[in-house]
């Protein structure tokens, strides 16, 4: 089980109250778990990745376990605390306040 | 008796405004979707409980929303259901990709950038949304980049008209300040394969055969900013507006300069007349007088205010040339907002509503054709466009 954390905008686009928990069959990546977010709420669709690309949208942040893994190739394993459900996948927006 | 419903979209939610038909007393719901950029909202003729809405962030991108209920509640088309397994994808009503197809047979891939250079066209946001005359699925989707994109299911999918793009200027379209925008779109209740549209700045377009094939219609329109002042395109067009009842003239608020079209668009001529201001963002025409029409002058490209601190609706019930100022209600001192340039509508009532909203976060409505005028809110987020709709 993944849990994954998203920004109050998503939350509120997708109404999700909390943090998701998503299951996802093989390997835990940056791609699987947005896969598996997008098959169930398909309106968060082209809001994290462009739908044509696939790239992370330049506004945002990918982090777990204290580290900005914003830049990690899409198929790269997750942290294993990720993997396990000890931590989740946190989704931000990049420029925060003011 | 008639009720009044006004669709607001501000930079931080959507808010929609009920009255009956006195329109003295208002109730106000919202914010919808609240946070982000709510660019338009705008219900369909053929079924006023049908609304669309743009939504955008520059963080999430684009997002479309719809209502069947008159603004009640909401939901992003085709998406807000989790997909039966084996079943086809959900719909993507947040897809806007531009068609480089080589049906088209030309190449769409650039358009001028500010500094004269070529630059891919990327798709940044939807501007307004145009509901067709006769069908609740149909609906047009002006973009920036500037581009024309339809949906025929509901706004579940959208695909490009790309004959707009394509039909040989678009290659030297250049973005205004507020970006290469699609910003207005009229339909011809008269003539339904006849559509116009307005782009900052490249100018506005007419197609006669339904948005296969368009041309430049800016013969007339002087521009000092651009090497040619009388060029085909490159215009920085701000809106246009038209009477139902008399589709083939146009009025159209200019970057400077208002003008007015009596042939469709085929040739246009100033009539700013005895405005304070030439510039400015809106333009709008009353429901039932064709030739009674309505700016608020901006003091300058440079300032984007109201002249004199004085927030002033001019009014010519000549179909221009001849103004006068509109002032009662409105502060008359020590104002400096904004009126964006999807931010006036009318109602049908008998007298005519007229209806703006501001950059300073206050909607005016006026239940007499412009003589008084009242706020219906003061404190909204501001506003970018006001919509209203006329029901029974």
């Amino acid at each position: 089980m993944i849990r994954v954390e998203l920004p109050p905008h998503l939350r509120g686009l997708a109404h999700i109250c909390g943090e998701v928990q998503l299951e996802i069959q093989g390997v835990a990546t940056q791609r699987s778990v947005l896969d598996a977010l997008e098959a169930r709420y398909p309106m968060l669709s082209g809001t994290i990745r462009d739908h044509i690309t696939q790239k992370r949208r330049p506004f945002l942040r990918f982090f777990a376990c204290g580290e900005d893994l914003s830049h990690e190739q899409p198929d790269a394993p997750l942290p294993g605390a990720v993997a396990s459900g000890a931590e989740p996948l946190l989704i931000l927006g990049a420029i925060a306040g003011g | 008796m008639s009720k009044v419903r006004v669709l607001v979209g501000t930079r931080k939610g959507a808010f929609i405004l009920t009255s009956d038909g006195k329109r003295e007393h208002w109730d106000v719901s919202g914010p919808h979707f609240a946070g982000w950029e709510i660019y338009h909202v705008k219900g369909s003729p053929a079924d006023p409980n049908r609304l669309f809405a743009s939504q955008s962030s520059g963080w999430f991108g684009q997002v479309i929303q719809r209502s069947s209920d008159g603004g009640k509640t909401w939901e992003t088309p085709g998406g807000e259901k989790m997909p039966e397994p084996g079943a086809p994808p959900a719909g993507q009503s947040n897809k806007f990709v531009y068609d480089d197809s080589p049906a088209n047979g030309k190449p769409l891939t650039t358009h001028q950038w500010y500094d004269g250079t070529q630059h891919p066209w990327e798709f940044k946001r939807v501007w307004h949304l145009e509901p067709s005359l006769t069908d609740p699925d149909t609906v047009y989707a002006g973009v920036e980049d500037a581009a024309l994109f339809r949906t025929t299911d509901g706004a579940k999918t959208w695909h490009e008209l790309a004959g707009l793009r394509g039909h040989g200027t678009g290659p030297q379209w250049q973005p205004g300040a507020g970006g290469l925008c699609l910003h207005t779109i009229i339909l011809d209740p008269k003539d339904p394969k006849r559509m116009y549209i307005a782009i900052s700045a490249a100018g506005s377009f007419r197609t006669d055969d339904g948005g296969q094939t368009w041309r430049p219609i800016n013969r007339g329109l002087r521009s000092q900013f651009i090497p040619d002042p009388n060029a085909e395109i490159g215009h920085c067009v701000h809106h246009v507006a038209m009477n139902p009842s008399r589709p083939g003239v146009l009025f159209m608020q200019k970057h400077w300069d208002v003008m007015r079209s009596d042939n469709a668009g085929d040739s246009w001529q100033e009539v700013s007349g005895n405005l304070p201001s030439d510039f400015g963002f809106v333009i709008d025409v009353h429901a039932h007088e064709p030739d009674t029409i309505y700016v608020v002058p901006i003091k300058s490209d440079g300032e984007h205010f109201v002249p004199d601190g004085k927030l002033r609706v001019y009014r010519s019930r000549t179909g221009g040339n001849d103004w006068e100022a509109l002032t009662k209600g409105l502060p008359q001192a020590n104002c400096y907002v904004n009126v964006l340039r999807d931010a006036m509508a009318v109602d049908t009532l008998d007298k005519c509503g007229v209806y703006f909203g501001t950059t300073g976060g206050q909607v005016y409505a006026s239940a007499d054709a412009g003589d008084t005028w009242s706020p219906i809110v003061r404190d909204l987020p501001a506003v970018l466009s006001v919509e209203v709709q006329t029901l029974p």
